[in-house]
């Protein structure tokens, strides 16, 4: 049960490595419960729904966690309670609610019979945690309808006597949810090999050993016999396109005015084709069996990218095939 | 229900960044070798391919696709994935061949954790009104787990860093560990607690890398004229998303799984375990019922290295080795799936 080195990676070329953020700006529909609950945050108001076996659960859920019936019976507790579990945050991160060290903790609200988890401030001070110690909430001086109404849990034995101030009228049924999650992706061997290549101006494909298919960009492999594609073939960068669209709507984020052509274009020396931009042409004349030449953007700016290539462009002569 | 044979499993070396290693370049070498181990010479000879992957884990949309390329699929092939550790895709696998839809299958999991914050990616799978919106992370959660346990009384953090002593010497054995050598229970409880009550020797490490099976059926496995173990039993259970309304210092999905999938119909002597948190194989090994004569992650289990999504499958793969290589007689993988051992997937594996 070992493994062989795969031959891939023996061709070691510097790692490409790109920061982004994805971030998933979704709006979530609430229901009637947690839109109940969420209501009564911005009221400075705690609530619960009895359980099937008649428990307060803080906060509301929709179905009874054991017999999976559907709950409606809501019950006021307090904004006071105590803490029945909590670990110490030493190092918060930028996703946390507190920025200096705190305590997430599990709160049973007086009158409750389930713990809600938040965040607990004992302005960084972990010997005052203990599991038993009485909390109580801190609300956010100007409500918005979600969970960080309350700001956090703070040491004391009842009400801080101040409540959320809004001005909204109807009922929650709606919540900003946006989520934002940071990564440094690094290529893969094959595509960093392919975009060291482009650096210097040159469409290289790759192809495994012994296989037909040129892959341009490659991947890793060759997807139809998952054998990797440690051969390189150095394509031209002249194409023949396969196939297009005319792009008439914008895209979000993209720079390019519309109407534009995108196409599927096979470069000589490779069999696969890849997704790249016509210009310098009438769209209407566009047409499957075009010859396009790559129109470069100044050496200068070449960079680890597919956009070294600016756009492609017809090709006026078969023979008009070199120089960039 | 009939007997599944494993007849091969390979993993690579848990690493913390596998660096200019795409989804393909992980998931290649590790197919190759699980099919020439079992004799095949292509995925075009098992019936059904199956997959365990998280695409949130790099950030890249629809990775598991992508990652389809490092088969061969061509002419097409029956192929599925799950958005979960490739121990439901073994889940899925077993499955097939229980409906007679398959006789062999491939099951392959990856993960490459290293391009993001896997704990903050975790959040994702919490509640989405309550508690993502706040940022909670999976190792804060398993702080308080781990002191629901400390204040019963019936567990001391001692207890915790013999686990974490046990693992890394396990290690030791284990050519794909992450983390391993030798320490002491008292060197252990003198490190700072990071997310109190956990220490940072306390929660896995993070790593990048991928593990491949080969299962059949019994008759085919003969055929194939390998040494095989066997699947005499597999179930797996969940509990409630709301881990507030959970009793987190015990797991009653892990009690129900292995008495559905036979633990205790005949003695067991060795079990891996997925506990990422050290306080998690305590709690696990308590369901299970086992006692200290039981060997518990020989492997170092993934204290030592944590392919996220793999290491499931890796834990099934961990005891077949054993038991095929005649250590072992009757064997139990535990997989865990999200915060605090929310979903658990108990296996039961014996000799040919």
């Amino acid at each position: 049960m070992s493994l062989e080195s795969g031959s891939a990676t023996d061709q070691q070329v510097e790692a490409l490595s790109q920061k982004f953020t994805l971030g998933f700006t979704y709006t979530r529909s609430t229901g009637p419960v947690v839109g109940r609950f969420l209501s009564s945050l911005r009221d400075g108001k705690m609530v619960g729904v009895k359980g099937s076996d008649g428990r307060v659960i803080v906060p509301p859920v929709e179905y009874d966690p054991v017999t999976a019936e559907a709950l409606s019976e809501f019950v006021d507790v307090a904004d006071t309670g105590e803490v029945v579990n909590w670990c110490w945050v030493a190092e918060p991160t930028e996703h946390h609610p507190l920025s200096h060290p705190f305590a997430w903790g599990m709160v049973k609200l007086d009158g409750a019979d389930t713990p809600i988890l938040h965040a607990i401030d004992t302005q960084g001070d972990a010997s005052q945690m203990a599991t038993g110690m009485k909390v109580r909430v801190r609300w956010l001086d100007q409500a918005q309808g979600n969970i960080k109404d309350i700001v956090c849990f703070e040491p004391g034995d009842s009400s801080s006597g101040n409540v959320p101030q809004h001005d909204f009228e109807e009922p929650v049924v709606m919540m900003d949810a946006p989520t934002y999650l940071d990564y440094n992706y690094t290529a893969g061997n094959a595509t960093a090999r392919y975009l060291h290549q482009i650096r210097k101006g040159k469409i290289v494909g790759q192809k495994a050993p012994g296989g037909d298919f040129v892959y341009v960009p490659p991947r890793g492999s060759c997807p139809a016999t998952g054998v990797a594609t440690t051969e390189e073939v150095e394509c031209a960068d002249v194409a023949t396109v396969e196939s297009f669209t005319i792009v008439h709507i914008p895209i979000p984020g993209n720079p390019i005015k519309p109407p534009y052509v995108v196409a599927n274009l096979l470069a000589d020396g490779a069999d696969v084709s890849f997704i790249h931009l016509l210009s310098e042409v009438d769209n209407d004349a566009v047409e499957i069996g075009m010859r396009v030449k790559a129109v470069w953007k100044p050496e200068e700016e070449w960079s680890y990218a597919m956009d070294n290539i600016r756009y492609w462009k017809p090709l006026e002569n078969e023979s008009d095939k070199g120089g960039k | 229900m009939q007997d599944v044979a494993i007849v091969s499993f390979v993993q690579s070396d848990c690493v913390r960044h596998a660096g200019a290693q795409n989804e393909v370049e992980l998931i290649m070498p590790v197919v190759q070798a699980a099919l020439k181990e079992a004799g095949l010479s292509s995925v075009q000879d098992v019936d059904f391919t199956c997959s365990g992957s998280c695409d949130y884990q790099q950030g890249a949309a629809f990775a598991f696709v992508a990652g389809v390329d490092a088969l061969g699929a061509v002419p097409p092939i029956k192929e599925s994935h799950v958005e979960m550790d490739a121990a439901w895709a073994l889940y899925e696998s077993w499955l097939k061949i229980q409906m007679g839809q398959a006789e062999s299958a491939l099951i392959y999991g990856f993960g490459k954790s290293s391009p993001g914050q896997l704990s903050n990616v975790l959040s994702l799978q919490l509640d989405p009104y309550y508690l993502a919106p706040l940022g909670v992370d999976t190792i804060s959660l398993a702080a308080m787990q781990a002191r629901s346990l400390l204040e019963s009384g019936e567990v001391s953090e001692a207890d915790l860093a013999e686990v974490v002593v046990n693992s890394r010497a396990n290690a030791k054995n284990n050519p794909h560990a992450q983390l391993s050598g030798d320490f002491t229970v008292d060197q252990l409880l003198a490190e700072p607690e990071t997310v109190s009550p956990l220490r940072k020797h306390d929660c896995c490490p993070i790593s990048d890398g991928a593990a491949a099976m080969i299962i059949c059926t019994v008759e085919k496995a003969k055929a194939m004229g390998k040494p095989y173990a066997v699947i005499k039993g597999i179930d797996h259970r969940i509990e409630t998303h709301h881990v507030t309304l959970r009793d987190l210092s015990r797991s009653p999905s892990v009690e129900i799984a292995a008495e559905k999938a036979g633990v205790h119909d005949a003695p067991v002597d060795v079990a891996e375990i997925y506990a990422p948190f050290s306080h998690q194989e305590i709690i696990v090994k308590r369901a299970l019922g086992l006692d200290d004569s039981v060997a518990i992650n020989p492997s170092g289990g993934v204290l030592a290295g944590h392919l996220f999504m793999a290491s499931g499958l890796s834990r099934v793969g961990e005891v077949a080795k054993r038991i095929i290589a005649g250590e072992y007689k009757r064997g139990v993988a535990h997989a865990t799936s999200g915060p605090c051992l929310q979903q658990n997937m108990i296996t039961v594996l014996e000799g040919m």
